[in-house]
């Protein structure tokens, strides 16, 4: 179990050095997911399966694509086409797959060889999660939901002006 | 011993987030940076609640998460307007206030 553990850190710092040091933003963003899928294996390998599941629906998921969204976006124009021809080549997806293989062999093992976990570690399942945060901690469930209100309202108001502005 | 490990692991990665957010002057690779700053400190919060077997950890994780998707859909906004009104990323080319 540790040593899947040291793997996956490894990953993650290896794809988190290729991020600040690319000069592609695409291709940083590739290797931006691979970082936190393997940031997804060291929290369910920390005991929080519930954690590890909303870092790959939420940020891989929902704002990497926000990322990727808003790049392309930025990149419109004629030389678009040239452009995409050369993310696509070999080169480039090569590495975020390789780190991203080295993930799946790690979840493949945990699935198949089922190793026990490590012997100070418990884990903190999801039940007990939500009776805390619906316990003791509600009130932080209304100020979140007051953060994303502003996020919300913000958001709509940057895209409308520019919406207006092009046409 | 995999608790320490892991909080190690996120100093790591803040600093590396940090770094990035200090080099780079693309608005896009410091809002990357940010975010893996974000990750670090989730991930602290994440090891120090398996260390103590409480579930505060996870919840102020989901707090981050939170605050990490209403970050990320206002300041990709402030990016489109940057963008369509200086015709760059250059975080240095936004120079007008003189601050």
């Amino acid at each position: 179990m540790e040593i899947l553990f040291y793997i996956a850190a490894a990953v993650t710092v290896l794809a988190t050095l290729r991020v600040i040091t690319h000069l592609h933003a695409v291709h940083a963003l590739l290797n931006l997911i691979v970082a936190l899928i393997a940031l997804a294996v060291i929290f369910y390998l920390l005991g929080a399966p519930f954690a590890a599941a909303l870092e790959i629906i939420v940020y891989a998921g929902a704002i990497m694509v926000l990322f990727v969204f808003v790049v392309m976006l930025l990149n419109q124009g004629p030389l678009t086409v040239e452009q995409e021809r050369r993310w696509l080549a070999p080169g480039i997806w090569i590495g975020p797959s390789l780190l991203a293989l080295v993930l799946l062999g790690e979840v493949f093992y945990i699935i198949m060889a089922n190793p026990a976990p490590s012997q100070d570690l418990v884990g903190v399942q999801p039940k007990e999660v939500a009776i805390a945060l619906y316990g003791p901690y509600v009130i932080a469930v209304e100020l979140a939901s007051m953060l994303l209100l502003p996020g919300l309202i913000g958001a709509y108001h940057m895209g409308r002006r520019l919406g207006k502005e092009r046409r | 011993m995999l608790t320490t490990h892991a909080l190690i692991l996120a100093m790591v990665l803040f600093c590396l987030g940090l770094v990035g957010l200090l080099m780079r002057r693309n608005i896009i690779y410091m809002l990357l940076s940010v975010e893996i700053m974000l990750n670090a400190a989730s991930l602290a919060f994440i090891a120090a609640g398996a260390r103590w077997n409480q579930a505060d950890g996870q919840i102020m994780y989901l707090l981050i998460l939170t605050l990490a998707a209403a970050e990320v859909s206002v300041a990709l906004g402030i990016v489109l307007q940057i963008s369509s009104r200086f015709q760059t990323l250059d975080a240095d080319a936004l120079s007008e206030m003189k601050g």
